[in-house]
């Protein structure tokens, strides 16, 4: 919806690039998904009205160094204040707000603006966990029937979905441009690389100086030795996203956020998936309880089956009227354990960065298994330890926190430090989220690494729990399945870490994730009121249940009007 | 039941009891006393039984708790169990909870099956500390749920009838070299360990020669899952007896019984309703049997049967007619069938079954009524494997020997055609001279697809057909 709103404004927007936008850009530490919150809000009439009246106050004295900052470097040796090398969401948040912090700014993009989110992630594999949650409602003959509701077999038709997938992304990367220009990014095209302290190249031979140095180039799958892909029977996600096949059995190679996910959507659309996962456990790094019930649900009732504790040693592609053919090797020992024989392998073994031709050997960079060192404030370090000056790196490319929500923060922050306010990102704070159906998602630290952070530092771990089977919402709907979980400090109301698995744990998770970032203690957030029946009750219910020693700490307004 | 043993039941009720939807605990550094575990108790009924199997019991995972669901059991009977492992899943009226074993062991017995409730501290399953105890154990659940009132054993999963009626062909496996081991999609897998299916010892029919969910299915006797569903249920009783009766089917005349399709029957069903969807016509021809009579008498002795007969005469009939042996899918194109397999209807208790006769052309009329005898003897032992019952290009249906001179079958789907063939009798004829005689006659009828066989086509096999009969030197060489 909000795509298509600003889509049809972004017309008149673009005939005053410089006129600076009452957007809600106020906000800046706001963490958004893809970044694609701000661009839509820029562009809708109503909604900057809105914006506009509530922050006008503080919002002059910006508004007008953005009206000039613009146009012009504010240091005339520079061509640019601020470039930005790779033209994804995070190069798309770092650009947006320099714009406006007032900088001049450029963004240099080789590929196609969005990066690796809008055109080969998260944004069109949405669009396809959109149809496989539709397809898995209309599917579940018993899940219909307790509505009442009697529906027909349901079928669906590949290109169909494919395009839809196709057609989001396209939409959200024209929002993605079109924000960009309306705002006076330059947008350079070719690709980048780094030439010296503060200068960079683009294209064949485009120099441009900058006072500062953003690098976002992100990452690509990455694809294990022994692995040939061949784009048609052996794939990365690169290739699933555009759906030109849906195999009647394909072998997922790890059980992580990318893997799940197309599990989801390939036995919606009715493949039998096998997973093979080198750790001992399906869906590592999620938190233990959580992935035992995320296995229950989201794994043993459908058509998929697992190897755990073993290596796709080698997977070659069919052909000669062979099938893909998987060799296991079991991932200790290193012996052979198993050949597969399957249509198709999906390769999901995670991301490397994209760091190769940035001219890091001009400023003495090594890179770290691909990833550039950084420090917590996005500092890039040089290969003997020191900082390099102007010099930063965002996203997947440092590695630190590889979502695309990250990387915009991490370039906002950046943006924050250069011009004059210091900043450092609490990632603890960053939620993540699998959109499997039902939705997995979780910020702050998992009950294991919890428990072994107060060991060290001698404070005491307490849980919270409840069950979508106690959500009125959840039950409505029929979706009762599902648990929700907070780990927290007994003594002083600290949240430590939540962790959702539940219709829309998704878009639960942040009221949590705002507290971890703002402070906020569960004896004062557990006062808030929520909205009855929704499922936001189930995050009310978590802070709840939480026993806290220490009172509130301020009593909140509406408290006191009532009395 | 008295709870003898009252302290092992300590341990499982939570912490709290004060909110009543979530079960908030205070788990600090020391070990909680575990949240979820199984409540055991030795069984000690006799005195000196030295085995020690142990009763697994519903645990109170609430205060409020009274009663709890069996969601899924997460170990099958006979799968060894680690202290500390997940068993089962139990849905309270709070929340699923897995419940771990307190105990190594393995589980020798469910009691309580998947779906079904049980008060807590009743009996859900048994569990033996070694393997050679599972029997011990099993025999014990055995009597304990037939008397045990709350919890009823589900019913033995039936793996009795082997194969829906007249099915599809099946896809042609691919060529493979040498053997190979077996290749199960997970799907198949699931459903055989659901339907204790020996994976080993189904045939696969999938591609590459895999085993599908649908081989599991045909061998454990079950219809297909992507079979229509059954229509729903009448709503639930409602207060007037009035509202109830707007059903659209009639009343059931007092004493009549309402008996539910076996899987064989269902699986005749829906095939027989898919025929619909195909335009059949159908053409008659007399054939004189003298001949074939004469050749019956003497090749009898041999072990020759008429089944045989009929299917080889078929078979090289079709050889010079390949579009009577095509088949049409897709309704856009033929499918020009590379073998002539004679599928022949049987009917055995309770059923019809059409075991194939592969080559029929090709083979040996000695060779042929050996196949025949050996098909004939596991359909009624329920032993064919897919591929002898769906393999089918063509179909013969013989009521001969009921003393029906014509009749008319259906086309079973995914098939050119199907000839019913009627009793050969004394028939007076009348020859181009107009001397009478009297010479056994026996009526065929064959109904075929009319998208890919016209009538000229059946005419002229139907001609080749009677001439081999009429002429059966041929049959036997």
């Amino acid at each position: 919806m909000q795509s298509a709103f600003s889509l049809s404004f972004s017309q008149s927007s673009l005939t005053l690039p410089n006129r600076p936008l009452c957007s809600p850009n106020a906000a800046p530490r706001n963490l958004r998904f893809c970044g694609l919150r701000r661009e839509a809000f820029g562009f809708s009439p109503p909604k900057q009205l809105n914006s506009c009246r509530f922050q006008v106050k503080n919002r002059r004295i910006e508004v007008s160094a953005a009206a000039g900052g613009n146009g012009a470097p504010s240091n005339k040796s520079f061509d640019y204040d601020l470039v930005i090398i790779g033209a994804g969401v995070g190069g798309h948040g770092a650009a947006l707000h320099a714009v406006e912090k007032g900088l001049k700014t450029a963004i240099i993009e080789g590929d196609v603006v969005g990066g690796t989110c809008v055109n080969r992630g998260c944004v069109p594999s949405k669009a396809l966990l959109a149809v496989s949650g539709r397809m898995r409602e209309l599917q579940n003959e018993h899940h219909m029937k307790s509505f009442g509701l009697q529906v027909s077999a349901a079928g669906y038709d590949r290109q169909g979905v494919a395009d839809h997938a196709s057609n989001l992304a396209t939409k959200i990367r024209n929002n993605l441009t079109n924000s960009m220009k309306a705002l006076g990014v330059d947008i350079l095209t070719g690709f980048g690389s780094v030439l010296g302290p503060q200068k960079v190249k683009y294209g064949k031979d485009n120099v441009i100086t900058a006072k500062d140095i953003i690098i976002a180039t992100g990452s690509v799958p990455f694809v294990p030795k022994g692995i040939e892909v061949d784009g048609k029977t052996v794939i990365t996600s690169d290739h699933a996203l555009k759906l030109e096949s849906v195999p009647d059995w394909i072998a997922i190679v790890g059980s992580g956020y990318i893997g799940l996910e197309f599990s989801d959507v390939y036995t919606a659309l009715g493949s039998e998936v096998t997973f093979i996962e080198a750790l001992d456990q399906l869906m590592p790094g999620f938190d233990p309880e959580i992935s035992k019930l995320a296995q229950r649900v989201l794994i043993n009732p459908r058509k998929i089956d697992y190897h755990t504790g073993v290596f796709a040693s080698k997977i070659t592609p069919a052909k000669d009227g062979r099938p893909v053919m998987i060799e296991l090797i079991d991932a200790k020992t290193k012996e052979h354990k198993d050949t597969l024989e399957v249509d198709a392998a999906l390769i999901a073994t995670g991301r490397a960065p994209f760091t190769n031709g940035l001219g890091l050997e001009n400023i003495n960079v090594a890179t770290q298994r691909g990833f550039i060192p950084v420090d917590e404030r996005m500092r890039v370090i040089d290969g003997n330890g020191k900082l390099v000056p102007n010099l930063y790196c965002i996203g997947d490319a440092n590695g630190k926190l590889m979502l695309a929500h990250a990387a915009s923060a991490q370039g906002i922050s950046v943006v924050e430090q250069v011009t004059g306010r210091d900043h450092v990102l609490n990632h603890l704070s960053i939620p993540a989220a699998c959109f499997t159906h039902p939705e997995i998602s979780m910020v702050g630290l998992t009950e294991p690494q919890a428990r072994e952070k107060a060991e060290k530092e001698g404070f005491k771990v307490s849980i919270a729990k409840t069950s979508f089977k106690a959500n009125t919402k959840a039950l409505a709907e029929n979706e009762g399945e599902g648990l929700a979980k907070m780990i927290y400090r007994p003594d002083n109301g600290e949240i430590l870490g939540v962790h959702i698995f539940g219709l829309h744990a998704a878009d639960l998770i942040h009221e949590a994730s705002n507290a971890i970032a703002l402070g906020t203690r569960i004896q004062d957030i557990k006062l808030a009121v929520h909205a009855h029946p929704t499922l936001s009750e189930v995050v009310d219910e978590l802070f709840k249940a939480a026993k806290v020693e220490s009172p509130a700490s301020t009593t909140p307004q509406s408290v006191k009007a009532a009395v | 039941m008295a709870l003898s043993s009252s302290s092992f039941l300590s341990t499982p009720s939570l912490p709290n009891s004060k909110s009543t939807i979530s079960f908030a605990s205070s788990v600090s550094p020391a070990p909680i006393p575990s949240l979820r575990r199984v409540v055991f108790r030795s069984h000690r009924r006799e005195m000196t039984v030295r085995s020690k199997i142990r009763e697994i019991f519903m645990p109170a995972l609430s205060s409020t708790m009274t009663e709890g669901k069996i969601v899924s059991w997460l170990k099958t009977e006979g799968e060894k169990l680690a202290k500390g492992q997940s068993v089962v899943v139990v849905e309270s009226d709070k929340a699923d909870m897995d419940v771990e074993t307190f105990y190594d062991g393995y589980l020798a017995a469910i009691v309580v099956g998947e779906g079904e409730t049980a008060p807590v501290g009743a009996a859900i399953g048994l569990l033996a500390e070694t393997e050679a105890e599972i029997e011990e154990a099993k025999s014990k659940a055995a009597s304990k749920s037939s008397s045990a009132a709350v919890a009823p054993s589900p019913p033995p999963p039936a793996t009795s009838s082997p194969a829906p009626a007249i099915s599809q062909p099946a896809p042609v496996a691919a060529g493979s070299d040498g053997p190979r081991k077996t290749v199960a999609t997970p799907y198949a897998k699931k459903l055989a360990k659901q339907h204790k299916v020996d994976i080993g010892s189904v045939a696969g029919t999938g591609p590459f020669g895999r085993i599908t969910a649908s081989d599991v299915e045909a061998a454990a006797g079950i219809a297909p899952s992507v079979a229509p569903p059954p229509p729903p249920p009448p709503a639930a009783p409602t207060a007037t007896t009035a509202k109830a009766t707007t059903t659209s089917s009639p009343p059931l005349l007092p004493d009549s019984s309402v008996v539910p399709f076996t899987a064989m029957q269902s699986a005749v069903s829906k095939n027989m309703i898919e025929s619909l969807s195909v335009p059949t016509f159908r053409v008659g021809y007399p054939v004189n049997t003298d001949a074939l009579d004469a050749l019956y008498e003497k090749v009898k002795p041999k072990g020759v049967t008429m089944t045989a007969l009929l299917a080889k005469a078929a078979g090289m009939a079709l050889a010079q007619h390949p579009v009577v042996n095509a088949s049409c899918k897709d309704g856009k194109s033929f499918t020009y069938n590379s073998n002539i397999n004679v599928a022949v209807a049987v009917a055995i208790n309770g059923g019809l079954i059409t075991p194939v006769l592969q080559d029929a052309d090709k083979l040996d009329l000695y060779l042929l009524s050996q196949k025949w005898k050996e098909l004939v003897g596991k359909a009624r032992s329920k032993q064919l494997q897919p591929h002898e019952y769906n393999s089918g290009t063509f179909t013969l249906s013989n009521l001969g020997m009921f003393g029906v001179d014509r009749f008319d079958a259906i086309l079973p789907p995914g098939q050119g055609a199907i000839m019913a063939v009627g009793a050969s009798k004394p028939t007076v004829v009348a020859d181009k001279d107009g001397f009478f005689s009297v010479k056994n006659k026996m009526m065929v009828n064959v109904t075929a697809d009319h998208r890919i066989v016209y009538g000229a086509d059946l005419a002229a096999f139907l001609q080749t057909f009677a001439k081999i009969v009429e002429n059966p030197d041929s049959l036997t060489l």
